[in-house]
């Protein structure tokens, strides 16, 4: 197969998968370290590059409105923030979902202040769970490119049609330059089709869009959107292995196992903290461990029957969460517990809070984190939530 | 801030602008089948337009009747209409009395006062 690799940032890696994908609008507004994908793309639409109309919005909250307006009469659209501003398009995110407006967005995950902070974790997207957008978070800067072309094509499924946000690491994955793989725009136009709605503008056909609903229907268009949500993991697999075949490049689906086949300890994660797991992993395998990695690539639709089917085979799971819910746990940890009750197995499970605010993740604070579940499965502790990485001795 | 380009690559329509304008009137009212099967139900909150909830014009005391002698067919009723029941109906306009409210802003706005509004 050709290749055409080029040194870039997650950032501007997600500009060339948005260029490829052809959208009609992109509207965003910038902000750290979202910037430099809106200023390559408006960069490439002023040069004849995109055949796309580059709205200048004053805000994020503009951001989502606009792009929501376009794809309600059939327009590819594309959005993108981080932190504050995504939290300022909340209001928005729940509106595009609940339309089902297919726009694609990328998130820069970054902590939420106070106090104030440009730098990663994954607390902005994780409060947003609920607000009806599909998420995906990648690892590297390739994936990020590959997951914005899939998105375009899972998000405007005539079974999904719901709006996809690509999550990765601020800084890490952001601004961290890599080699990565252009596809060939000949070949996402065979991938990806343009995009088709049933609500395509039309002045013979004219439609009433965005309408309210009284009680009589509104649980009717909640339960159609979570049938559309559960109807998004068969897509999800399925351009996936599309992807796989026609590009070379596979990423497993709805999670993807690293040396979990025979393991009893594994550690679950998501985005770019899975690359530090993976060389732990294979540290403490050298030592004769069974040791593995969880990498959860969505947590919605979250992957209940992946979680349970690896819960069946393993005696401990911890979560890394660089989140937390005050007051009980890390938000990844509770959507895993909820799937492993579901089975009728004990499984000793701890959870791990850190790398909040742009804190790095050490491999040997990963090392120290497999060595606890093995220490607690032993034991037979209680499992536990803990802050891993607190700089100064905490309370017990 | 779009573009007419952009409109123009978005719709199927093959009309001219003159066409568009003479074809954008408000629809027909279509009557309402109440769904059975979550199937029944639209993609999300929109569907063809027409369809509205229940007949609704029980406090109107004053209507508006159009003297088409008069009427020059600017559309300025049709424009400022608050409650959408002004049609274009083959060159004249038409208001729509199960949705007229009587609030008379027609019969205000008319350049010609060709709209008189007279006691139910």
């Amino acid at each position: 197969m050709k290749s055409n690799k080029i040194f870039i940032s997650g950032d501007e890696a997600v500009a060339q998968g948005v260029r490829l994908s052809r959208p009609h609008v992109v509207a965003a507004y910038p902000i750290t370290p979202q910037t430099i994908t809106v200023e390559r793309l408006s960069e490439m639409v002023e040069a004849g590059e995109m055949d796309a109309e580059y709205m200048h919005v004053e805000s994020e909250h503009s951001a989502i409105s606009a792009t929501m307006g376009a794809s309600a009469v059939g327009a590819r659209t594309f959005t993108a923030s981080s932190s504050q501003g995504l939290l300022y398009m909340a209001e928005g995110l729940h509106y595009c979902s609940g339309g089902r407006w297919p726009v694609v967005m990328m998130n820069a995950n970054r902590s939420v202040a106070l106090p104030w902070s440009i730098y990663g974790d994954q607390r902005d997207s994780l409060s947003l769970l609920d607000s009806g957008w599909i998420q995906v978070y990648v690892e590297d800067a390739q994936e990020a490119l590959d997951l914005i072309i899939q998105a375009y094509k899972i998000a405007e499924h005539k079974d999904v049609l719901t709006p996809m946000m690509v999550n990765l690491d601020g800084f890490i994955l952001t601004h961290t330059y890599e080699l990565v793989d252009i596809p060939d725009q000949d070949m996402v136009d065979q991938f990806l089709p343009p995009f088709q709605t049933p609500n395509k503008m039309s002045f013979e056909n004219p439609k009433n869009l965005g309408f309210s609903s009284r009680p009589d229907d509104n649980t009717e268009f909640k339960y159609q959107q979570n049938e559309a949500m559960f109807n998004a993991i068969d897509v999800i697999r399925k351009t996936d292995e599309d992807f796989a075949e026609m590009f070379g490049r596979k990423y497993h689906g709805m999670v993807e196992e690293y040396m979990c086949e025979d393991a009893d300890v594994v550690l679950v994660a998501l985005g770019s903290v899975c690359g530090t797991v993976r060389v732990v992993v294979d540290k403490l395998r050298a030592e004769g461990k069974k040791v593995g990695l969880l990498k959860i690539r969505y947590m919605r639709p979250f992957p209940v029957e992946e979680v349970k089917d690896l819960a069946r085979r393993v005696k401990a799971m911890g979560v890394i969460d660089k989140d937390i819910s005050f007051g009980y746990e890390g938000t990844v940890y509770t959507n895993l517990n909820s799937a492993i009750s579901q089975i009728d197995k004990y499984v000793y499970k701890s959870n791990f809070v850190g790398g909040l605010g742009g804190r790095d993740i050490t491999k040997a604070e990963i090392e120290d984190m497999y060595n606890k579940l093995y220490a607690g499965l032993e034991n037979k502790s209680e499992e536990t939530v803990e802050f891993f990485s607190l700089n100064v001795e905490g309370n017990d | 801030m779009v573009s007419g380009k952009l409109v123009k690559r978005l719709t199927n329509d093959q009309l001219t602008n003159d066409q568009i304008i003479e074809k954008m009137s408000r629809p027909k009212h279509t009557e309402y089948k109440t769904p059975t099967h979550i199937d029944d139900y639209p993609t999300g909150p929109q569907y063809e337009a027409g369809f509205l909830p229940e007949k609704n014009a029980g406090w109107r005391t004053f209507k508006p009747v159009v003297n088409h002698d008069e009427c020059i067919y600017c559309l300025r009723c049709y424009l400022l209409c608050p409650d959408g029941t002004i049609m274009k109906d083959n060159g004249k306009i038409k208001i729509d009395m199960d949705y007229c409210k009587g609030c008379g802003v027609c019969a205000h706005e008319c350049p010609k006062d060709a709209i008189e509004m007279v006691k139910e």
